[in-house]
């Protein structure tokens, strides 16, 4: 038995080998099986990293307030996310008296969900995608959008005043600064022509520069540089994180939705946070950094998804160095600056690029 | 033509892109914390800590009950009670100091005529309870023998400022 596994291993690959033997014994059970497997791949990852963020996040603003950062908890501070998980695994979920308790303990699950969701469709490499869907970049849209409404009910349902406003502040910034995320996107399917992130990754991939050797120049970000610029702030908007984080607002509402959250409840709403930081960094590494393709000409030996952990924490970085510059806006601030400003600006944009791509110098061909 | 600028500045980040340079510049500079209990700041000789009673070199107490350390306490935390030895030199029964009274402000170091009350370098020492941080004559004449040498050295550091 042991000596035929192998030889079929030997044989056919592992891979080949694992899914034969997947199928002869779970029959039909062994598609969801398979499924599930391959969510483990992705979302245990993608955990480990939004745990590992934190700390760097803790590290990178520490060393730009000329401080250290966490550096007790094992080797160079590397175990301080453990730590802290562990201390929040521990502490009581308390749910005040007065709460909607369904509605209160759904609100964490409501906000992180849709956030490992949406790693469905990215793609790691040419052939590595969970689900290969044709409306790829709507189904990124809209399950962004799906995000606010477990901060509405956590805000809703923990019948605090403070949590309330939390949750409408939220609301109004999700909405408005979704919309001119909307438009980006928009300014991204009209240049590439498809939903497939795949396609729209491919399309990246050539260009006047890309035949010089100078890949990352054929890349979107540079045509759609004030989108790209437009894109980032909408995500940091997005994920609710400083300069845009009146959401939680610690000195004025004492933080915004979680203020009745402890423990695990709480720790779901900061993963998401983490979550959505990492998934709307890699969203644009795909959009307009070329996803997993190499920067330049002759790098392409290295496997595509080190190139998009890369680009993604690239991102990441600018988010919290952003975080570590900028102090909070005003809430009408933030609304000017999505109402007035990125969507009269990505509507031109918009209307730019259409009639660019209508010129013979359209560059998208 | 201002406000025409302003806008294009504000329009292209300008202010922005400042403050990141900034920071992005303290992201390498020289980190300025000090690794507390492995590293320490430089210390003067002058430092006001822990207190102790000294002895001459013969292991006769220095202080001669003159009581001017209690008199000019400001927060009453030194307690005396004397008496007078067979030789008819004045020696303490008593010198309690309450460590919870106390404000550091070194008075008593400084009035004391025989250089008996000191306050060492030392403030790393904590009590668990209010009683542990009452310190005794004895208590204090143990730290006085115990931190000898480096209540010289200070001294001796401090001597040409005096």
């Amino acid at each position: 038995m042991i000596g035929q596994i192998f030889s079929t291993i030997h044989d056919v690959g592992w891979l080949a080998a694992v899914k034969f033997y997947g199928q002869h014994w779970l029959g039909s059970m062994w598609p969801l099986t398979w499924t599930m497997v391959k969510i483990m791949c992705i979302v245990m990852p993608v955990m480990g990293l939004m745990a590992f963020l934190t700390l760097w996040e803790r590290k990178v603003v520490g060393w730009m307030h000329v401080r250290l950062g966490p550096n007790r908890v094992g080797p160079a501070g590397l175990l301080q996310p453990v730590a802290d998980g562990l201390k929040l695994l521990f502490k009581e979920v308390i749910i005040p008296e007065k709460a909607d308790k369904i509605i209160y303990l759904l609100g964490p699950v409501l906000v992180l969900a849709p956030a490992l969701a949406a790693w469905a469709v990215i793609p790691f490499g040419p052939e590595v995608v969970l689900a290969d869907l044709n409306a790829g970049l709507l189904y990124i849209m809209a399950i962004l959008s799906v995000c606010v409404y477990g901060v509405i009910a956590a805000g809703w349902a923990s019948n605090s005043k403070y949590a309330f406003l939390g949750a409408l502040r939220a609301a109004a910034v999700m909405v408005s600064f979704g919309i001119a995320m909307g438009f980006v996107l928009v300014i991204v399917l009209m240049v590439s022509g498809s939903l497939n992130l795949v396609d729209i990754v491919n399309g990246q991939n050539s260009g006047w520069f890309r035949d010089r050797g100078l890949n990352f120049l054929s890349w979107n970000w540079l045509p759609l540089l004030p989108m790209f610029v437009v894109y980032i702030i909408c995500a940091i908007a997005e994920t609710g994180r400083l300069p845009f984080d009146v959401i939680e607002g610690e000195s004025e509402i004492v933080g915004g939705h979680m203020v009745e959250y402890s423990g695990m409840a709480f720790a779901m709403f900061f993963m998401a946070e983490y979550a959505n930081m990492i998934l709307l960094s890699t969203t644009a590494s795909v959009l307009f950094l070329g996803g997993w393709l190499a920067p330049i000409g002759g790098l392409g030996w290295i496997p595509g998804w080190i190139w998009l952990v890369l680009k993604s924490f690239f991102l990441v970085s600018v988010f919290i160095w952003i975080r570590a510059t900028f102090p909070r806006y005003r809430y009408d601030q933030i609304m000017r600056l999505g109402w007035k400003i990125f969507i009269p600006l990505t509507l031109v944009y918009l209307v730019v690029i259409a009639v660019w791509m209508q010129t013979p110098w359209n560059i998208w061909r | 033509m201002k406000a025409i600028k302003d806008f294009l500045s504000s329009l292209m980040l300008g202010e922005f892109i400042k403050g990141l340079t900034l920071t992005g510049r303290y992201l390498f500079a020289r980190k300025i914390t000090v690794l507390y209990p492995e590293e320490k700041t430089p210390r003067s000789p002058r430092f006001r800590g822990m207190h102790a009673l000294r002895c001459y070199e013969n292991g006769e107490e220095r202080c001669i009950a003159c009581k001017l350390c209690e008199a000019v306490c400001p927060a009453l935390a030194i307690t005396i009670e004397l008496e007078e030895k067979e030789d008819g030199t004045r020696r303490t029964t008593r010198y309690d100091l309450d460590q919870n009274k106390c404000i550091f402000c070194g008075l008593c170091e400084e009035s004391c005529p025989v250089d008996a009350i000191v306050e060492t370098a030392e403030n790393e020492y904590v009590g668990f309870q209010k009683s542990d941080l009452y310190f005794t004559k004895e208590m204090l004449l143990a730290v006085g023998d115990r931190y000898e040498q480096e209540i010289a050295n200070a001294r001796e550091a401090d001597a040409k400022y005096r």
